[in-house]
C-alpha cells in the first residue's frame, strides 16, 4: 500500500490564532494525508527537529501574528540545513503581497490568505509535493 | 427568477450558526410572559436592557482598539481617536506582552509591536499615556494572563499624574478561561490565574471602586470558530465559574459582581446577534439572582462591549467589508450594547491604517446621530421573531450550562478539551458550507472580481524593534536593581502564600522591574500551562 502523504502543520511564534491551522489540518486529514499538528508556540527549530522526526513530506506554517519575515525564513534555513530540500514549505495567514514574493525568495512554495479555497489548498499540494 | 414551490419546499433556511429558521413565525412560536421574560428596560430580568433610558439618556461608548509600534506610536492614534470623537481608550498589546515576555527576549523576536503595543516596564506605560489625564477617559486594555501587572502599571501612571485611584475608570479583560478554550494567550495553569483574578476583585472593591475588573469575552471564542449559541453558552458559563471563584475567596457576591462586564462579538446574522444580546442579559440576572442569591439589582445587570466580527471581513474586495461593518454595529446597537469597536475594512489584510480607522468610527457615529434607532428602547421587542430566537437561545445555553456541569465544571471541561472540540468542529462544519456554497460571501465564493482590488495597507516601522530595546535598556540601566530585587522577593513570597498579590506587583512596577522578571517570578509559584491540541 502507498504511503499517505505526510504533513506537518505547525503554528511558528506567539501566535494563537488556530482557527486556520485546525481547519486545514482537519481538511487534509480528509483528503486523505497524515497530518501531524505541532500545537502553539513552536520556535523555528522545533518545526525543523518535528520535521525531521516525523518525515513528512510537506510542512505547512499559519501565522497571523505579522511576524512571518522573521520567523519563516529561519524555519526555511533550518530546513535547507537539514537537508530537507524536498520537502514542500507552505504558509497561510494574514501575508500581505510583497512579504509573500519575499518568502517565495527565501524558499516557500505557496502563500494561502483570507478567504483561501480549502480544495485549492490540498490540490496544490497533491501537485507539487516530492515524494520519496 | 422565484423558485418553484416544490424548490423552496426543499430549501433550507439557515443562520450563520446553523439554526433553521421558519418561513414566518405567530405567536404561539414565542410565548413571553412580559413581566417574567422581558420587564420594561432598566427592570429585571433586563431583556430589554440594562437602563431605562438606554441611549436617549447616553449613547454607546465609542470605543475603538487601537495598539501597534512603541508606546508613542500608539498615544499618537489615541490623541487622533479622541479628537476625532472617540468617547474611551481601548488597548491592544503585542504577543510578546500578552505572554509575558520582555522585548529583550529571544521568543520575543520579530513579535514587537506587530500586533499591538510593545510594554516592557512603567516607562512604556508612562508614554502611552503621555498627555492623556486619566480621569477624564475610560480604558480598556485587552490583557488577561498578566493582567495584573499592566494593571499595576496603569495605577502606578495614575499616581503620577496626581489623579486618585477612585476617579478613574476603565476595564482589563482578564478573562483567562477563554485563553484556555479559544484565544490561547495563557501563561499560569487555570487554578492559580483564578487566584490572580480574585485578587483583582478584593483589591477593586476596596481601592479603585469604578474599575470594572473582567471583561467575560464571547469575542474569541465566536471568532474561534463557535456558534452565536455557543459563544453565549460558554461565555456566560466562564461567568458563573468567576462568580463562583469569588464566593469561594471568601467575598460576597454583591461586593464584586457590580464590576463584571461582558464583550460580545456581533456577527453577521442580524437577527440571531440581536436576539442573543437580549437572551444573554436575561440568563444572567435570571442566574445571578437565583443560583448566586445576588441581592444588589447591579449584580445583575449584564453590562457588555460589543467588537464587529474580524473573523467575517474578507481580504477580497475588501471596500465591501464597510457594509458588512455597519450591518454588524447596527445589530450591537438594536441589541442594547454599552460600548461598541467596529472593525476596519482593511483588518483582513493589516492592522488598521488612519483613514480605515476613521471611517470605520464614522459608521457608528452614522448609526448614531442619522439612523433614528437610538430614539427608543429595544424597538425589537415583542417580534415574534426576535421573542423565538431570544428563547431559543437561552434554551441552547441552558443545555450546554447541563453539559458542563456534567463534566465537573468549566476548568475540568477546559482541561478534557471539550470547548477546544466544541469549536474545531464548528469552525470545519462553517468552513465546509462556505466550500459547499450554502453559506453565501460575497467577494469570496459569491460576486468573484477576477482583478483584486488594492487599498493602502499600514506597515509597521522595523525601527520599532530598535526603539523598543533601547528604551528597555536604558530602564534597566537607570533603575534601582536592589528595590528590584526586593520588591520582586515580596510578590515570590505572597504569590506562595496566600496574601493579595496587588500591592506587591505594584511595588514591583514602581520600582520599574519589567512585566517579564514579574511573570518569571510568577511562573516560578505558579507553574505554566500547556494544552493538548485537538482539530
Amino acid at each position: 500500500m502507498e504511503r499517505k502523504i505526510r504533513v506537518l502543520v505547525a503554528k511558528p511564534g506567539l501566535d494563537g490564532h488556530d482557527r486556520g491551522a485546525k481547519v486545514v489540518a482537519r481538511a487534509y486529514r480528509d483528503a486523505g494525508f497524515e497530518v501531524i499538528y505541532t500545537g502553539l508556540f513552536q520556535r523555528p527549530e522545533q518545526i525543523v527537529q518535528a520535521a525531521v522526526q516525523e518525515d513528512v513530506d510537506v510542512v505547512a506554517l499559519s501565522i497571523l501574528s505579522g511576524a512571518h519575515n522573521t520567523l519563516v525564513p529561519l524555519v526555511a534555513d533550518g530546513m535547507k540545513k537539514e537537508g530537507l530540500d524536498d520537502v514542500l514549505l507552505l504558509v497561510g495567514g494574514i501575508i500581505p503581497e510583497d512579504d509573500a514574493t519575499a518568502l517565495k525568495a527565501a524558499g516557500v512554495a505557496g502563500v494561502f490568505g483570507p478567504g483561501a479555497d480549502l480544495d485549492d489548498i490540498i490540490e496544490y499540494t497533491l501537485s507539487h509535493v516530492r515524494r520519496a | 427568477m422565484a423558485l418553484t414551490e416544490k424548490a423552496l419546499s426543499k430549501r433550507r433556511f439557515a443562520t450563520i450558526s446553523d439554526r433553521e429558521i421558519n418561513q414566518v413565525y405567530r405567536p404561539e412560536d414565542a410565548p413571553v410572559d412580559y413581566e417574567r421574560d422581558l420587564g420594561d428596560p432598566g427592570q429585571y430580568p433586563y431583556t430589554r436592557g440594562v437602563h431605562e433610558t438606554m441611549y436617549r439618556g447616553k449613547l454607546w461608548t465609542m470605543r475603538q482598539f487601537a495598539g501597534f509600534g512603541t508606546a508613542e506610536e500608539t498615544n499618537r492614534r489615541f490623541q487622533f481617536l479622541l479628537e476625532h470623537g472617540q468617547t474611551g481608550l481601548s488597548t491592544a498589546f503585542d504577543l510578546p506582552t500578552l505572554l509575558g515576555y520582555d522585548s529583550d527576549h529571544e521568543f520575543a523576536q520579530g513579535e514587537i509591536g506587530r500586533e499591538g503595543v510593545a510594554i516592557d516596564t512603567l516607562a512604556d506605560m508612562e508614554a502611552l499615556f503621555e498627555g492623556i489625564p486619566l480621569d477624564q477617559v475610560t480604558t480598556s486594555m485587552t490583557i488577561n494572563s498578566p493582567a495584573s501587572v499592566i494593571w499595576a502599571m496603569y495605577l502606578a501612571v495614575a499616581e503620577k499624574q496626581g489623579v486618585p485611584w477612585d476617579r478613574i475608570s476603565g476595564t482589563i479583560q482578564n478573562d483567562i478561561l477563554k485563553e484556555y478554550i479559544a484565544q490561547k494567550e495563557y501563561i499560569f495553569p487555570p487554578r492559580p490565574s483564578l487566584r490572580l483574578i480574585t485578587d483583582n476583585f478584593a483589591f477593586a472593591s476596596e481601592h479603585v471602586p469604578r474599575w470594572n475588573t473582567i471583561s467575560i469575552s464571547g469575542y474569541h471564542i465566536r471568532e474561534a470558530g463557535a456558534t452565536a449559541g455557543q459563544e453565549l453558552a460558554f461565555t456566560l458559563a466562564d461567568g458563573f465559574a468567576y462568580v463562583q471563584a469569588g464566593i469561594e475567596a471568601g467575598l460576597n457576591v454583591d461586593d464584586f459582581a457590580p464590576r463584571l462586564s461582558f464583550f460580545w462579538d456581533v456577527h453577521n446574522d442580524f437577527f440571531e446577534e440581536i436576539a442573543k444580546f437580549r437572551a444573554a442579559r436575561r440568563i444572567w440576572a435570571r442566574d445571578m439572582k437565583e443560583r448566586f442569591g445576588a441581592k444588589n439589582p447591579r449584580s445583575w445587570m449584564l453590562r457588555t462591549h460589543a467588537q464587529t466580527a474580524g473573523v467575517s471581513l474578507t481580504a477580497q474586495q475588501p471596500e465591501v467589508n464597510v457594509v458588512r461593518v455597519a450591518l454588524q454595529a447596527l445589530a450591537a446597537v438594536l441589541g442594547g450594547t454599552q460600548s461598541l469597536h467596529t472593525n476596519s475594512m482593511d483588518e483582513a489584510l493589516c492592522l488598521p491604517t488612519e483613514d480605515a480607522v476613521k471611517m470605520a468610527l464614522r459608521t457608528q457615529q452614522v448609526i448614531a446621530e442619522e439612523s433614528g434607532v437610538t430614539n427608543t428602547v429595544d424597538p425589537l421587542a415583542g417580534s415574534y421573531f426576535i421573542e423565538s430566537l431570544t428563547n431559543d437561545l437561552e434554551s441552547e445555553a441552558r443545555a450546554y450550562f447541563a453539559e458542563i456541569e456534567r463534566r465537573g465544571g468549566v476548568v475540568t471541561a477546559i482541561e478534557q478539551g471539550f470547548f477546544q472540540r466544541e469549536l474545531a468542529e464548528s469552525a470545519y462544519r462553517f468552513q465546509r458550507r462556505v466550500q459547499s456554497g450554502d453559506y453565501g460571501v460575497v467577494g469570496v465564493n459569491k460576486f468573484v472580481d477576477e482583478e483584486p482590488l488594492r487599498i493602502p495597507t499600514l506597515k509597521i516601522d522595523p525601527e520599532v524593534e530598535k526603539r523598543q530595546l533601547a528604551r528597555l535598556r536604558r530602564v534597566k540601566a537607570e533603575r534601582d536593581s536592589v528595590r528590584v530585587a526586593e520588591t520582586l522577593e515580596a510578590l515570590r513570597r505572597a504569590a506562595a502564600g496566600t496574601e493579595n498579590t496587588m500591592p506587591r506587583i505594584l511595588d514591583c512596577v514602581r520600582a520599574y522591574a519589567t512585566l517579564g522578571e514579574i511573570v518569571d517570578v510568577l511562573k516560578s509559584v505558579f507553574g505554566t500551562y500547556r494544552e493538548n491540541a485537538v482539530f
